[in-house]
């Protein structure tokens, strides 16, 4: 319903038509309320109309009624509370992770959107996806603040230097949708777009394989992230079988819950470790000592990007 | 009460009598400094709305025409910025409420007279370094969010300097009307005997006062961090890009409260005077005035559902952004009632009080798309949002704000201003107002984002709608401010009671003598005894 020009009926993603359901809900108490104030407005100021020059006639002295005053705070302040509880329900399943959804890696640049797949290829300003297939899209900016939307899926994120935000899509129809750039970037914002192609699984396996034909020795994201954590010493702290070094193991680290030397514990996703990577004595682990060296300046965003990506396969 | 008709003898004795530069520039009448802000911020509604309709005009067609998109972008920074912290803002709190709080409750002046020829100087100042950053103008976006801000070559450090000392004039504003209401109100006029005016004027200063300095501090961190390099907001710096937002909003969410209060305290004046029935539900206007100053500082966060806040906050800023609606709910049932069973006359400031709730109400509901988090994923950021903020401000505040402008004429110049001029203006401003933005709600449900100089040509249709509607709300506004002009220079001399209203302003002669009453009035009756007791029983 968002775009009543385009009623197609078919989901384009898992959750946008419950975003509709919502909005559809909202309309529906909205109409009510429109129509019952609007109506009784306009009926009202007509109705008790005086005639210009005519003296007022006699009307009555009424200050208030406390059942009527009651029933419209009661009555419209449940019904929000309705309206916030199904778009709160619908929002949490809009950010809730998708089990076994393949990581796209986005990074927005002013004014170019960049696209990296597990297997290392890349495009810019257009991402294309098998469709029933989950993905999480892992996102961050090079510069400014940028905001990725596709309208059809009904979702929206923004993206930001030095952090990761994610989205989890799951294409539910083939077809060409737009990306825009939804948040305010500059001079070029306006023609930030790209395109999202989602393709069926057979003809999209058969896009990949002829990608990686013109590309042979690619290395993948993963593995281009082993290669940096060799090269940049970190197997001398961190072993990734489990037996503790000068630092804690890196074995099952995704996903793992870390207790703290502060106290608190924390679960270690992409944000905290690249945080870890970047700072790493903001969050030190309990039993260990505040003495690992930042890399913020050896790795670049892609490299951190990679690194993690390593992280993840430590299983 | 019944021979008004008669010339008010203030237009030759009023507080307009005295000429030249310096029985303004030094003036501690609250009037005449109520008049300059009048002038100045209307200025700007002029200006801002002049760059609004070349915004419009540049959207006509989807692709690189008429301007480049660099000048969009400042364009339409330069219509936000200029319409918020220098129109909408100060427009009614400054000059409505400076000329009037001392009137409706019966006092000689503000409580402190130079303190208020002081913010005049600081907001002018304001204007004068603002302006000066148009030599270089910046193209962030009113919301100036960083690290965007922090980075533009544009002079962002001007123009936040500029509105520092606009923001310090606010507070000393909010402050000198909080005084004034507490300590300066006439013999016998209790609270519950305040006109809503007055109440919706101290709820609004209240926020004023403990708003605007966190937008101060902002703005001097967003200037230091430009200037010196200190990392507040730059992660590359080791600041956190989502800091200044937080600021950002803290202030500028409650701000939308000190823009909206004021029209409402307006509205609850003029809808039982041309009704001739008491308000109805006086405390409850009154409270729901103050519970939206409190609550508006708890929703800030409603801004950056999708700006990488978490999940868990976002969560809580919806659920009490839904509170808010509920005071602003019990308003508009308020005004509905208070027409039953009324003697209303459709004169100009009443048309436009209907219209403000009117709009108002489209301008509410629309908002509960934006304050549930499903459904504000999709339509944030785009024109939906862009619709529904102007039929608050718009529809709502300046609705209002001419409301209040055509109700308290007489009383401000002395002159009646024409009646069938307004409803001229009035009908080609909402025609137009409704054809230009109606269509934006549609536009962003079907995803345009805003703040796009070049837009996917499916777009266009609409576009060329909203820009049609922006011509007849652009000619609308001239003939209104034609109307002004005219009645100042050969309008017919109002009475000093010209709506027959109760509160204290209609008292005096029009224009107001300098320093108001010639004795203070004692109060023994709230403003709004109108309309006959009946008997219990005894139905019409």
């Amino acid at each position: 319903m968002p775009d009543p020009s385009a009623f197609s009926g078919a989901e384009a993603a898992l959750s946008s038509g419950d975003v509709d359901a919502v909005f559809i809900f909202i309309l529906a108490i909205c109409g009510f309320f429109f129509i019952l104030t609007q109506g009784l407005l306009i009926y009202f100021a007509l109705r008790y109309r005086r005639k210009k020059g005519e003296p007022p006639a006699a009307t009555p002295y009424i200050t208030g009624n406390a059942v009527l005053e009651g029933v419209w705070i009661v009555v419209p302040s449940l019904l929000l509370i309705a309206i916030f509880g199904y778009g709160f329900a619908v929002f949490v399943k809009l950010r809730t992770p998708l089990p076994g959804a393949a990581e796209v890696q986005v990074t927005a640049s002013q004014f170019v959107w960049n696209f990296q797949y597990p297997d290392g290829r890349r495009s810019v300003n257009e991402l294309r996806l098998p469709v029933g297939k989950p993905v999480k899209l892992i996102m961050t900016s090079t510069d400014v603040i940028h905001g990725l939307f596709i309208p059809d899926y009904r979702q929206k994120m923004d993206l930001l230097p030095g952090r990761y935000t994610y989205l989890w899509l799951l294409p539910k129809r083939t077809g060409t949708f737009d990306i825009y750039c939804s948040e305010y970037c500059g001079t070029g914002h306006s023609v930030m777009r790209a395109t999202l192609i989602v393709m069926p699984q057979a003809e999209y396996q058969a896009w990949v394989q002829g990608e990686r034909q013109k590309k042979p020795g690619m290395q993948s994201i993963a593995e281009k992230g082993k290669a940096l954590f060799e090269s940049s010493g970190c197997p001398g702290c961190h072993s990734i079988d489990g037996t503790p070094k000068v630092g804690p193991t890196l074995k099952g680290i995704f996903g793992r819950t870390v207790q703290l030397t502060d106290g608190r514990t924390i679960t270690a996703d992409e944000e905290y470790l690249r945080e870890s990577l970047e700072d790493p004595n903001e969050y030190v682990v309990k039993g260990f000592q505040p003495i690992m060296p930042t890399f913020k300046a050896t790795l670049k965003d892609d490299d951190l990007a990679a690194v993690i990506a390593y992280m993840k396969t430590l299983q | 009460m019944s021979e008004e008709k008669v010339p008010s003898p203030g237009l030759r004795r009023g507080y307009l009598k005295e000429k030249g530069f310096r029985s303004w520039a030094f003036t501690h009448d609250h009037k005449r400094i109520g008049i300059m802000y009048l002038i100045a911020t209307h200025l700007f509604f002029l200006i801002g709305g002049l760059l609004a309709v070349l915004l419009r005009l540049k959207l006509l067609t989807p692709g690189p025409a008429l301007m480049s998109s660099h000048a969009y972008n400042v364009l339409f920074t330069m219509h936000g910025a200029m319409m918020i912290f220098l129109f909408i803002i100060p427009a009614i709190p400054s000059s409505l409420g400076n000329f009037f709080i001392p009137l409706l409750i019966g006092a000689r002046d503000v409580a402190f007279p130079r303190l208020n020829l002081y913010s005049l100087w600081l907001f002018l100042a304001g204007i004068v370094v603002t302006v000066a950053s148009l030599l270089n103008p910046i193209d962030t976006g009113w919301t100036f969010y960083t690290p965007y801000s922090a980075k533009s070559a544009t002079a962002v450090t001007a123009l936040s300097l500029g509105l520092f000392l606009v923001g310090m004039s606010s507070i000393l504003t909010g402050l000198n009307f909080i005084v004034t209401i507490h300590t300066m109100r006439a013999h016998g006029m209790t609270w519950y005997r305040m006109p809503l005016f007055i109440w919706g004027m101290y709820a609004t200063s209240v926020i004023q006062v403990l708003a605007t300095p966190v937008i101060g501090m902002t703005f001097i961190l967003l200037v230091a961090e430009r200037i010196f390099g200190v990392g507040f907001f730059d992660p590359a710096k080791g600041g956190d890009p989502l800091l200044f937002q937080h600021f950002f909003w803290f202030y500028s969410h409650p701000v939308v409260y000190v823009m909206i209060l004021p029209a409402m305290g307006i509205i609850s004046e003029i809808i039982p005077t041309f009704s001739r029935k008491p308000i109805f539900g006086y405390k409850a206007i009154a409270y729901s005035a103050l519970a939206i100053a409190f609550i508006g500082f708890l929703v800030w966060g409603h801004h950056m559902f999708v700006s990488g806040m978490s999940t868990a906050a976002a969560v809580i800023f919806s659920f009490l952004t839904f509170f808010v609606a509920v005071p602003t709910g019990i308003k508009i049932f308020n005004w509905i009632a208070t027409l039953y069973r009324g003697s209303i006359s459709l004169d100009s400031p009443m048309i436009w009080a209907l219209t403000f709730i009117f709009l108002f109400i489209i301008g509410g509901l629309t908002g509960l798309f934006l304050g549930a988090l499903a459904t504000d994923v999709h339509v944030t950021d785009t024109y939906f949002l862009v619709a529904h903020f102007h039929y608050t401000m718009m529809g709502g505040t300046v609705m209002g704000l001419f409301a209040g402008l055509h109700y308290w004429f007489p009383k401000m110049t002395g002159r009646m201003l024409n009646e069938r001029w307004a409803f001229h203006a009035w009908w080609l401003i909402v025609a137009g107002f409704n054809v230009t933005f109606f269509p934006m709600f549609i536009l962003g449900m079907q995803g345009m984002p805003r703040r796009y100089a070049e837009y996917p040509a499916k777009y266009q249709p609409l576009n060329i709608v909203a820009t049609v509607g922006s011509w007849v709300l652009a000619l609308g506004i001239l003939i209104m401010f034609v109307n002004f002009i005219r009645a100042l220079k050969s309008g017919p001399p109002a009475p000093d009671n010209p709506w027959h209203g109760l509160t204290l302003e209609w008292t005096v002669p029009s224009p107001p003598p300098v320093e108001n009453f010639e004795e203070i009035p004692t109060v023994t009756d709230w403003p709004y005894s109108y309309g006959e007791k009946e008997e219990p029983g005894n139905d019409e």
